[in-house]
């Protein structure tokens, strides 16, 4: 039985393609993005509560070393195969190189629903992978370029609604506990599968609307679309198996590797390299790479950490 | 009754909203005394811009200003946007009842 949120954002795709005049308010949109973020970045402080932060700064320094080889494939990928020029590679591999908070939070629906836990600080990784992998691609875009206004870019990334919100969270879930958390989780975790199922009903009327973009730009965008998170997974997997993460952790490392970013990494592009053409990047990380992870991706990285770390577990 | 207004120049900018930042400081730093910024949506050389999605949304900016101003505002956005980025400008004469705030 397929889960009912991936429903949803078919549902939300049907009515984008049959050009139904459904739309989801602007305002609805922001307030479920912020109720995401902020649930997310809950969920992992309480989960990290229990842990001594210290523990995770050897793990954190091999996953973002790890996360670097995502935008250099993707740039290379990009130069080489599809012959774009530097600005329009440079600008993928920086939207590859971050990550997708939602294509995050469908993998944790998804391992609620098989009963696998994962590790709470997940989340963690989450709020760090969405930066160095964005500067890495401003500045692979940049090179030889004549200057690059770096101060405003890191602030634009550092201070944006996503990074504020989940760090945030994080915090404040760390610093409450489980038991102090009480009295918000029914809100937070208890609505959180139903408000995720709103969401991506607006993310699959989105996404369809991206399909022109992607008839325009041909089959270059589509391949690497599917290539790219299927490379990212792999760095995934490689890398929780080197930490030693279980089943549950596996699978959301590699969706994060896998995920391409469509909300931190568009505008923060848009302003650092302007000559890059956005409907490329988008078009690729949202209309194929996005509905690509939550249908099959997902499924596909939870069996393959199964097959790789589910024996020793 | 027209007697009462005193010309001014009305620039209105339509472009995407990730301009909005940068856009309405280097405005503010030309000199123009404020400006209006509103949600837009339409269609032009870059097919519907529906705003369905706030990221990818459209902007209008309205500024009013005197001449000089408005003439420094047309040259920022020739030299510094144009190419890049997709927007529409164009410029109108209007009456205003105050013209010391413009």
């Amino acid at each position: 039985m397929p889960d009912p949120v991936i429903l949803f954002f078919v549902l939300g795709a049907v009515a984008g393609l049959i050009r139904s005049d459904l739309k989801i308010p602007g305002v609805l949109y922001e307030s479920l993005s912020i109720f995401l973020l902020l649930a997310i970045g809950l969920k992992g402080g309480i989960a990290l509560s229990k842990h001594h932060p210290g523990e995770l700064l050897g793990p954190i320094l091999v996953v973002v070393a790890a996360a670097t080889l995502v935008p250099i494939t993707g740039f290379v990928i990009a130069r080489l195969v599809g012959q774009q020029d530097r600005a329009n590679a440079g600008a993928l591999a920086a939207h590859y190189g971050s990550v997708s908070v939602v294509t995050f939070a469908v993998a944790s629906s998804f391992l609620m629903r098989q009963a696998v836990e994962a590790e709470g600080y997940m989340s963690v990784f989450l709020v760090i992978l969405e930066i160095p992998g964005l500067l890495i691609g401003v500045a692979l875009a940049r090179m030889g370029a004549s200057e690059t206004r770096w101060l405003p870019l890191i602030h634009e990334i550092l201070t944006g609604k996503s990074i504020v919100l989940l760090v945030g969270g994080l915090i404040i879930g760390y610093v409450c506990g489980e038991e102090g958390a009480v009295s918000i989780t029914p809100l937070f975790f208890g609505l959180f599968k139903g408000l995720l199922a709103i969401f991506l009903l607006e993310m699959g009327l989105v996404t369809a609307g991206r399909v022109a973009d992607l008839k325009r730009s041909g089959i270059f965008l589509v391949s690497f679309g599917l290539l790219m998170p299927l490379l990212g997974a792999m760095i995934g997997l490689i890398t929780a198996l080197g930490l030693g993460l279980s089943v549950g952790g596996s699978t959301l490392l590699a969706t994060l590797f896998a995920s391409a970013s469509y909300i931190a990494a568009p505008a923060a592009v848009r302003m650092a390299v302007p000559e890059a053409n956005p409907s490329l990047s988008i078009g690729a990380s949202l209309g194929v790479t996005f509905p690509f992870n939550i249908t099959l991706g997902i499924p596909l990285y939870f069996a393959a950490s199964q097959w790789l770390i589910g024996g020793q577990a | 009754m027209t007697s009462r207004l005193v010309v001014r120049k009305l620039i209105t900018v339509i472009c995407e909203s990730a301009l909005e930042q940068g856009l309405t400081q280097a405005i503010s730093k030309l000199g123009a005394s404020g400006y209006t910024v509103s949600d837009a949506r339409g269609k032009g050389a870059h097919g519907v811009r529906d705003a369905s999605w706030p990221e990818n949304a459209n902007i209008r900016i309205e500024v009013l200003c005197d001449e000089p101003i408005a003439s420094c505002i047309l040259d920022l956005l020739v030299n510094n946007y144009y190419s890049n980025y997709t927007l529409v400008t164009f410029v109108s004469d209007v009456g205003v009842l105050r013209p010391g705030k413009f």
